[in-house]
């Protein structure tokens, strides 16, 4: 399968700061990819560089097959973004806007407009003045403009940013739903791991203009889940005879009642019949999950993130 | 028609600028001034009569030749003023001497006037008005990400909004000719389109003035000329504010620049006849009715076609820079 989005040793130099430092990434069609990494990581200027507002230093983006320096025009028939914040002229009407940015684009018709307005559910505000509109429905006017041209890619800059639980959460599935139906690849970045952790099926981890890591969600969370915490009657009685346990890399006292192992995940049943033989009573064996944030904070070295 | 088309992308900016109401202020100010400076004009037409008794011209005109003459004779008048009165004594006398009235009362005059004294100022603070914020306003806005985004070339975008740029420059001016026509022709009376007016006065090479050239045309053709030029000022100004807006994010600022630019104009002229080669500068030449009505240069050596060569170079130069860093720059 030919990827949508295809980001080959991009990099970005400004002075003597290098701000995007050889990345490299695809996206396929009828994937959602997150993009994942704290406030100043090079997210936003990633973007720009795929949406060509910027010119990379080095590397290509390519969207369809096509480059986005050499082919602008073609590339960007093929895209729809929201970079930072929908960015909509607030002294036009949601109508209005969506006619200028049609007009910039090949072969929009009114039905394909009124589509799109009924798509993201904005049929009753849409001739009001953006000016009076929430957050929220200017994120959803947003994403209507970048749908006008039925694009291939889907960017989406921060979408969950200034809305409420239910708006993320609508949010959310709007996505899903639009993925299923156009098999549209969609690019979200994102600084909170709780979205991109329900919504994307595989994510980039940025970190300093670098990627750290890329991969399935699942994949991460397999990763992650390596410790094993052990309910006792008393951990510090047992805590020794746990330690002796062969494949036991490292094991911890959390509380009185737990102890948190590191250890080889296929010898939990073995643990469990060792530590029986020696008369500690374990009222209960869980295997432990990390948190995306956790393994985040590991991976970028506590780089500040929400 | 291909789509995206240039047409689709002109509609776009005019329909930006139209809902931010900006040519119905412009518009409003027009009218206003131009109902003072009718007023005004009725009031001095009113005074004459009392005092005179007469509306002759004629006798106006020698007083006014008179009234200069003393100016020429007091002795503190610089050199550079002093060339610019002796042109009006002499160019007066020619009119009476060839007993044509040089402002024939009526609307047609007033726009003459109106046009001549509004070109190097108020008309490109008009374009300025509703231009500024062509590009960096998108900055402002933010909307500049989405709109270079689509799937449309820079160069092509910015050749709409030249084009805008363009077609606003027309529209002020019609608006102009049209309000001051009709709003003084209430009190001036409408006629005095075809009433005789002298062009064509000039220095000769030798700094003198000379009346080889001179002849006569009826009012609306040298009204034709004369909103011409105000075009051709008004179209660079708003070119080059076209530039500052590409060039300066910041729309305050922007204005602010192009200010300045307006205001030394008049400025330099009065204080730098010294500085020769001050004429190679744009904002100098705006005063292009001067030729016209064959007033003496303000620096010696500048001629109609010289100003209309140094601004259009200018413009061209600021056109050429400002589609070279909307094309190139990485936005932010």
């Amino acid at each position: 399968m030919q990827p949508t989005l295809k980001i080959n040793q991009l990099s970005k130099v400004i002075g003597k700061k290098t701000i995007i430092d050889n990345i490299s990434f695809d996206v396929f069609p009828g994937e959602v990819f997150g993009f994942l990494g704290p406030n100043g990581a090079g997210k936003t200027t990633t973007i720009r560089m795929i949406v060509g507002l910027i010119k990379p230093t080095k590397g290509t983006v390519s969207i369809c097959g096509h480059n986005v320096e050499r082919e602008f025009v073609q590339a960007m028939t093929q895209i729809g973004a929201i970079v930072e914040n929908p960015e909509l002229y607030k002294f036009l009407s949601g109508r209005e806007n969506l006619e200028v940015f049609a007009r910039m684009l090949p072969d929009v018709t009114e039905a394909r407009i009124q589509e799109v307005i009924d798509l993201v559910d904005l049929t009753a505000r849409i001739d009001d003045k953006v000016k009076t509109y929430s957050l929220g429905m200017r994120q959803r006017l947003g994403i209507a403009q970048a749908l006008l041209n039925n694009p291939r890619v889907l960017i989406l800059d921060e979408p969950t940013n200034g809305l409420d639980p239910m708006g993320i959460r609508d949010l959310r599935l709007f996505i899903r739903r639009l993925v299923e139906e156009t098999g549209l690849s969609v690019l979200v970045s994102s600084h909170i791991l709780a979205e991109i952790e329900l919504l994307a099926d595989r994510v980039a981890i940025m970190s300093r203009g670098k990627i750290v890591k890329v991969g399935t969600v699942q994949d991460l969370i397999n990763e992650l889940a390596s410790t094993v915490d052990i309910h006792v009657p008393d951990s510090f009685e047992a805590l020794p005879v746990v330690r002796g346990f062969e494949s036991v890399t490292q094991a911890d006292v959390v509380d009185e009642r737990t102890i948190r192992v590191s250890m080889n995940l296929e010898d939990t049943a073995r643990l469990n019949r060792y530590l029986l033989e020696r008369d500690v009573a374990v009222s209960g064996l869980e295997r432990r999950v990390q948190t995306l944030e956790e393994l985040f904070i590991t991976l970028t070295g506590g780089d500040h993130i929400v | 028609m291909s789509n995206p088309s240039l047409i689709g992308l002109i509609r776009n900016e005019v329909l930006k600028i139209h809902r931010k109401r900006r040519l119905l202020v412009v518009s409003t100010i027009l009218v206003v001034l131009v109902s003072m400076f009718t007023y005004a004009n009725y009031r001095q037409i009113e005074k004459q009569r009392e005092e005179q008794g007469t509306i002759d011209w004629r006798v106006d005109l020698q007083q006014e030749i008179i009234d200069t003459q003393n100016r020429l004779a007091s002795a503190n008048v610089q050199d550079e003023f002093r060339q610019i009165l002796e042109f009006r004594v002499q160019q007066n006398q020619y009119y009476l001497d060839n007993d044509i009235n040089p402002s024939y009362p009526g609307a047609p005059t007033f726009m003459r006037i109106f046009f001549s004294q509004g070109t190097t100022l108020v008309l490109p603070l008009f374009i300025i008005v509703l231009m500024a914020d062509i590009v960096s306003g998108e900055h402002n806005d933010g909307t500049i990400k989405t709109l270079l985004s689509r799937p449309v070339r820079r160069f092509k975008i910015l050749l709409a909004k030249w084009m805008t740029t363009l077609l606003y420059t027309s529209l002020l001016i019609f608006i102009t000719a049209f309000v001051s026509y009709a709003i003084s022709g209430i009190v001036l009376g409408w006629d005095g389109w075809t009433a005789p007016i002298l062009t064509g006065f000039q220095a000769s090479p030798t700094g003198t003035f000379s009346t080889d050239f001179v002849h006569t045309l009826p009012m609306w053709q040298y009204l034709l000329m004369s909103v011409g030029l105000a075009w051709f000022v008004v179209a660079a100004v708003g070119t080059i504010a076209l530039m500052v807006s590409v060039v300066v994010k910041n729309t305050a600022t922007g204005i602010g620049i192009m200010m300045a630019v307006l205001i030394s104009g008049p400025l330099l002229t009065s204080l730098g006849s010294n500085w020769d080669s001050s004429k190679y500068l744009v904002n100098v030449n705006f005063g292009l009715h001067t030729y016209l009505e064959g007033q003496a240069p303000p620096i010696d050596g500048m001629t109609l076609p010289f100003s209309l060569v140094i601004i259009t170079a200018w413009a061209l130069a600021a056109l050429g820079f400002a589609f070279y860093h909307f094309t190139q720059k990485d936005v932010y």
